[in-house]
């Protein structure tokens, strides 16, 4: 069984983002949203946390969310796919079950 | 009236919770009192100021144009702190260009921007008279 995980919590202000890596099972999609896309950019404190947990699941931001908070897509980690809305329902639609990580 | 120094600490990113608003607005109430107003931002309230944002795609409203109008009632210190900065891959030239117009050297613009460090901005808040969080 597939699960997404939804990631709404900035990784500097809670560990929802940790919490859902460690107990996120191997080939899971895990998809930051709302302060979550924090998350998602190079260079911070929890980049290499998450360069590294994308070796057991794959990684989505939403672009909408990006974009309201001035985070450039170019500085998304390599490897993490930018979806719209509609990819958001198309991911919801992938997997059996959806959790979130609030 | 004694003028008193208010300090309004910023420590939530915007959008995501109402916090960043809601400060936002009280600043520019408090400005019609004529104090000596500063603001600070720490760990994800840096994120506020943020160079580039866009909200059509959320439907809320991009509210960071209104920093840009805080020189013009005399709100013109603007603390980041550089720890904060750093931690999240970023740099000053991130954040939004935000200036005042100095009366008193022939109105000439100068940033509103300091970047300190975390030992100066302890300096700085223990100045105050007033802090209020956000």
């Amino acid at each position: 069984m597939s699960t997404l995980h939804t990631v709404n919590k900035s990784p500097f202000e809670r560990d929802s983002l940790s919490s859902c890596i460690r107990l996120a099972k191997k080939g899971s999609a895990i998809l930051l949203i709302e302060d979550g896309v924090f998350g998602a950019m190079t260079g911070t404190d929890h980049s290499a946390m998450v360069q590294d947990a994308m070796k057991n699941a794959s990684f989505y931001v939403l672009g909408p969310d990006l974009a309201a908070r001035g985070m450039s897509e170019d500085r998304v980690i390599d490897g993490i796919q930018v979806v719209d809305y509609s990819g958001f329902v198309d991911l919801t639609k992938q997997h059996d079950t959806c959790q979130s990580w609030l | 009236m004694s003028t008193k120094k208010f300090m309004y600490v910023n420590r939530k990113a915007p959008y995501g919770t109402v916090y960043a608003l809601e400060s936002l607005e009280v600043v520019l109430i408090g400005a019609a009192f004529e104090q000596d107003v500063s603001l600070c931002f720490v760990g994800d309230g840096v994120y506020q100021i943020a160079k580039n944002q866009k909200t059509d795609g959320i439907g809320m409203k991009n509210f960071s144009p209104t920093f840009k109008a805080l020189g013009d009632y005399e709100v013109n210190k603007l603390y980041v702190e550089k720890e904060s900065l750093e931690a999240r891959g970023l740099t000053l030239d991130d954040l939004m260009d935000l200036t005042w117009e100095d009366e008193d050297d022939d109105y000439a613009e100068k940033p509103s921007i300091r970047l300190v460090s975390s030992a100066e901005l302890a300096e700085v808040l223990d100045e105050q008279d007033v802090v209020l969080s956000f």
